[in-house]
């Protein structure tokens, strides 16, 4: 049986995610996420004199601890496996993704576990971020004024 | 490629399992379970070392045998350079060979065991296979905290050991042939659907079996898989018929599709995997039925997918394999 034919077959039988339902989930857990950072950035600025740059680095920072506590005691991992790209795609999934890294290699020593692992699954996240930032800032300073 | 034995018995097996095994469909069966990953350890790869003694010894106890009586010990798990079976056998201190076939392990084992037996110096070989759902998830995939979402077509590493003493000495399950497989690649490049990957092997080598034994399917009671899932299982079927015009709807079943209790076990997806998947059913459930007089001639085809993350980020399929092995009931 040649590799077409076989892909046919296991196309047949093999099911498709429900694309819709994941679709709807991440839509409504990543659009909840959304709506505690704005009531965190709303709250600080308007009961906490909080300017606006500032609310939304607390904001992010805020986000950050409370996605790598529930990491670290153990049930972050089963929301994400609910609620998928609902919790990958905001900033929660990227302290998820590093503290579950360090987490998986602490076992192994501070700078051989911890250190050489933290960005085993965000390296490429932040490689790739920091370096679209110098494509689009390059390009905002060319051809925009800056 | 089959060989066929006239002096290999099964002496006895032992299983540990953990705690989705237990709550599955055969967690009575199990000779000891735990209720989490450790097991009283440090780490998930110290588990897996721990369970793998303790299997060995449990097998020791149930066959009245000492580590003095065994010739030799076969180990093979999922992790890099065998680790598991490594360190375990340093504490068993048996002559010691490691082997890797990624879940088709089991059978391989069988294989070289019951070669081994065929010399005049051995009497007594025991096999072990274990694997771990957390040191392989760490080593295979994702950080095992991430949780990373996976599809209806993925399988659940089985967290278990098992062991079996295969000797000279007459017993009531004969393991009278065995097949080595061939790798197989079809081209599959998705690691999350290891039935479609494995599907083709176990077809190849449960066709080459019958066309070497010159038997049929109906000649066996039961023809297992290891851990196609419930999808690979379809694709086995469908293939087998289509490739080789043979049709094994009654008698298939795979070990994987079983030894979870899929309705209430959402986490498992399509069935457990890992070479102890066969296994924990094998030496439970099935050497049970022989043992009861259900089950008489059963084919164990054990399957692999040769999968290394590496290789596949280069971009290659993911090629597999599966070896049987025919045990009989002997008066």
């Amino acid at each position: 049986m040649n590799k077409e034919r076989y892909k046919e077959i296991t196309n047949e039988i093999v099911p498709e995610e429900d694309k819709v339902k994941n679709g709807f989930t991440a839509f409504l857990v990543g659009g909840l996420v959304g709506l505690l950072g704005q009531i965190i950035v709303v709250v600080l600025e308007n009961n906490f004199n909080v300017a606006h740059k500032d609310a939304t680095s607390i904001m992010i920072v805020f986000l950050i601890f409370v996605a790598s506590l529930c990491t670290a005691l153990g049930f972050f991992d089963n929301l994400v496996s609910k609620a998928k790209a609902g919790l990958i795609v905001p900033i929660t999934g990227f302290a998820h993704a590093m503290t579950s890294a360090m987490l998986d290699y602490k076992k192994e020593g501070f700078v051989t576990g911890i250190g050489a692992n933290a960005f085993k699954l965000t390296g490429s996240v932040i490689l790739y971020g920091v370096v679209s930032a110098y494509i689009f800032g390059l390009v905002r300073y060319l051809f925009f004024g800056g | 490629m089959t060989i066929k034995y006239n002096n290999v018995y099964l002496k006895d097996v032992s299983t540990i399992a953990c705690q989705n095994e237990k709550i599955g469909n055969f967690g009575k069966l199990y000779d000891k379970t735990y209720d989490d990953y450790y097991a009283g350890e440090k780490t998930f790869e110290q588990a897996e070392i721990k369970i793998i003694e303790e299997s060995v010894n449990i097998a020791l106890t149930k066959s009245k045998l000492q580590l003095n009586d065994i010739d030799a010990l076969i180990g093979a798990d999922l992790l890099n350079q065998i680790t598991p079976s490594a360190y375990a056998s340093k504490d068993l201190k048996v002559p010691f060979l490691g082997t890797y076939n990624a879940c088709a392990s089991m059978c391989e084992e069988f294989i070289i065991g019951g070669s081994l037996l065929q010399n005049k110096e051995v009497s007594n070989v025991l096999l072990n296979v274990s694997s771990h759902n957390m040191t392989a998830e760490r080593q295979y995939r994702n950080p095992v905290e991430y949780g990373c979402p996976k599809p209806k077509r993925a399988t659940f590493t089985v967290t278990g050991s098992a062991t079996a003493i295969i000797t000279k000495e007459k017993t009531n399950i004969k393991v009278s042939s065995v097949s080595i497989g061939t790798t197989t690649d079809l081209g599959v490049t998705d690691v999350y659907d290891m039935g479609s990957v494995m599907a083709p092997a176990a077809a190849k080598t449960i066709y080459e079996h019958l066309n070497d034994t010159n038997s049929k399917p109906e000649d066996y009671d039961l023809i297992m898989t290891g851990d196609l899932g419930v999808y690979g299982k379809e694709i086995l079927k469908k293939y087998m018929k289509e490739a080789y015009d043979i049709n094994l709807d009654e008698k298939l079943e795979d070990a994987g599709s079983i030894i979870y209790d899929r309705k209430n076990q959402e986490e498992v997806k399509a069935g457990g995997s890992g070479p102890a998947c066969l296994a924990l059913v094998s030496y439970t459930d099935v050497i049970n039925k022989m043992r009861n007089g259900n089950l008489k001639k059963v084919l164990l085809v054990a399957t692999g997918a040769l999968m290394s993350p590496t290789m596949n980020n280069q971009k290659l399929s993911i090629p597999s394999i599966a070896h049987a092995v025919c045990l009989e009931v002997v008066k």
